[in-house]
């Protein structure tokens, strides 16, 4: 290679490692408004802001939906599995709302450590399967709790 | 070796050489495209089976993932090319970075857009802000500043190293988009293929994913190839080659 095209090589690597990291420093320390929403562990450990608008995500937990007969009115509780938070919304859910599917809320915390949301957005995970595999798991796996549960 | 790489490189870096060349392989690299896209869309879109949560709106799958893979390569195409202007000024390279940018930007919103149609049924919203949708919608807008700095620059040496150095000032742009959803919370769903890992998905799904894939990645060779010739062509006209290539084919009536 010639020098002129070795010196050009060599801006470029500078400049854009100087870019490379300028970009890295102002991610980093923007990170927190950068991530979507905060966790139910966050919540607990007081990490989020009370009685403003924020996102919260976290995973159903089973068993724990309420729904009211008369109105949409539904509550659940979310939970990272470090922490769990009580969230209350009236609304039509996604279809991909159930127990044990990540959801993000948006709404607010209120005094009591209750998130009133006005947005539930269902998250769905990386993996795909068809039903029928998704099915035959679930008997295995329920067949093998069946038999610990058993008592001698 | 390194010789014979050599000589085919400046075999296919002179607008000459790469026109003559380039004929042969943009028609098999179309064939590919006509035959793969089909094949992987009426496998992934009617056989193979329906996911266990989504059920059929996953199928979006099957053009949204190759349509997002292809946007990233092809900036990343542009970004080598565009090394290549500032640092060796070849002009065929230069020349492929202008004919990719449309390409990559036609790809780049069709992945948004289907991204949208699929997130309305699943999460429930058409967009929202979370990394990965954002990064992504930038790379559009990268695209759409490489488009523009070249219909905004008449001289079309000054308008080639502009571009390059936005092409190249945004490649810090596409790691951003790839672990976007490991380094933050989002919405959207972690990589479901890693190099390291087996896919989260049976083969019975993947395999018309990877159909679609190579189809859409020959589909942009061949329209790659096509603008180039093209630009080779604009730009060359005062050529003897050129004029001469053009005569014959008036003569014989093409």
């Amino acid at each position: 290679m010639n020098p002129v095209r070795k010196q050009r090589l060599a801006i470029i690597a500078f400049v854009l490692l100087g870019l490379a990291g300028a970009v890295a420093l102002a991610l980093y320390a923007l990170s927190q408004n950068i991530n979507l929403f905060f966790s139910p562990d966050q919540v607990v450990a007081g990490e989020a802001p009370v009685e403003q608008r924020m996102r919260l995500g976290g995973m159903v937990v089973e068993g724990s939906v309420l729904r009211a007969s008369d109105s949409l009115k539904v509550q659940f509780d979310l939970t990272d599995y470090r922490g769990t938070v009580t969230v209350q919304y009236e609304g039509i859910l996604p279809d991909l709302f159930r127990e044990g599917q990540g959801i993000v809320a948006m709404g607010e915390l209120n005094s009591d450590r209750v998130f009133q949301a006005d947005e539930v957005l269902a998250k769905h995970d990386e993996k795909y399967m068809p039903p029928e595999i998704s099915r035959a798991l679930e008997r295995t796996s329920q067949a093998a709790a069946g038999e610990e549960a058993r008592p001698l | 070796m390194w010789t014979r790489f050599k000589r085919w490189f400046h075999q296919w870096g002179s607008p000459k050489g790469f026109y003559e060349r380039s004929q042969r392989w943009g028609f098999w690299l179309g064939l590919a495209a006509l035959i793969l896209i089909p094949a992987g869309l009426v496998w992934g879109l009617l056989f193979a089976p329906q996911d266990y949560q989504q059920g059929h709106s996953f199928r979006i799958i099957y053009f949204h993932v190759p349509a997002a893979m292809l946007a990233q390569s092809a900036y990343v195409f542009m970004a080598v090319a565009g090394l290549v202007v500032l640092v060796w000024r070849m002009k065929v390279a230069e020349m492929m970075l202008k004919s990719a940018a449309p390409i990559g930007a036609t790809f780049c919103f069709l992945a948004l857009f289907t991204g949208a149609v699929w997130g309305k049924p699943t999460w429930g919203t058409w967009w929202v802000w979370d990394a990965r949708l954002t990064s992504m919608l930038i790379l559009l807008f990268l695209y759409m500043g490489v488009i523009a700095l070249y219909g905004a620059i008449r001289d079309r040496q000054i308008a080639g190293r502009a571009a390059s150095v936005l092409v190249l000032v945004g490649v810090i742009n596409i790691p951003i988009i790839k672990y976007s959803v490991e380094w933050w919370n989002t919405l959207h769903q972690p990589a479901t293929f890693k190099l390291t890992e087996k896919p989260a998905m049976p083969v019975e799904m993947w395999a018309p994913l990877a159909l679609c894939a190579l189809g859409i990645y020959a589909c942009f060779a061949y329209c790659l190839l096509l603008r180039t010739r093209n630009e080779i062509l604009e730009r060359e006209k005062r050529t003897l080659w050129v004029r001469k290539l053009l005569t014959k084919e008036v003569e014989s009536g093409v």
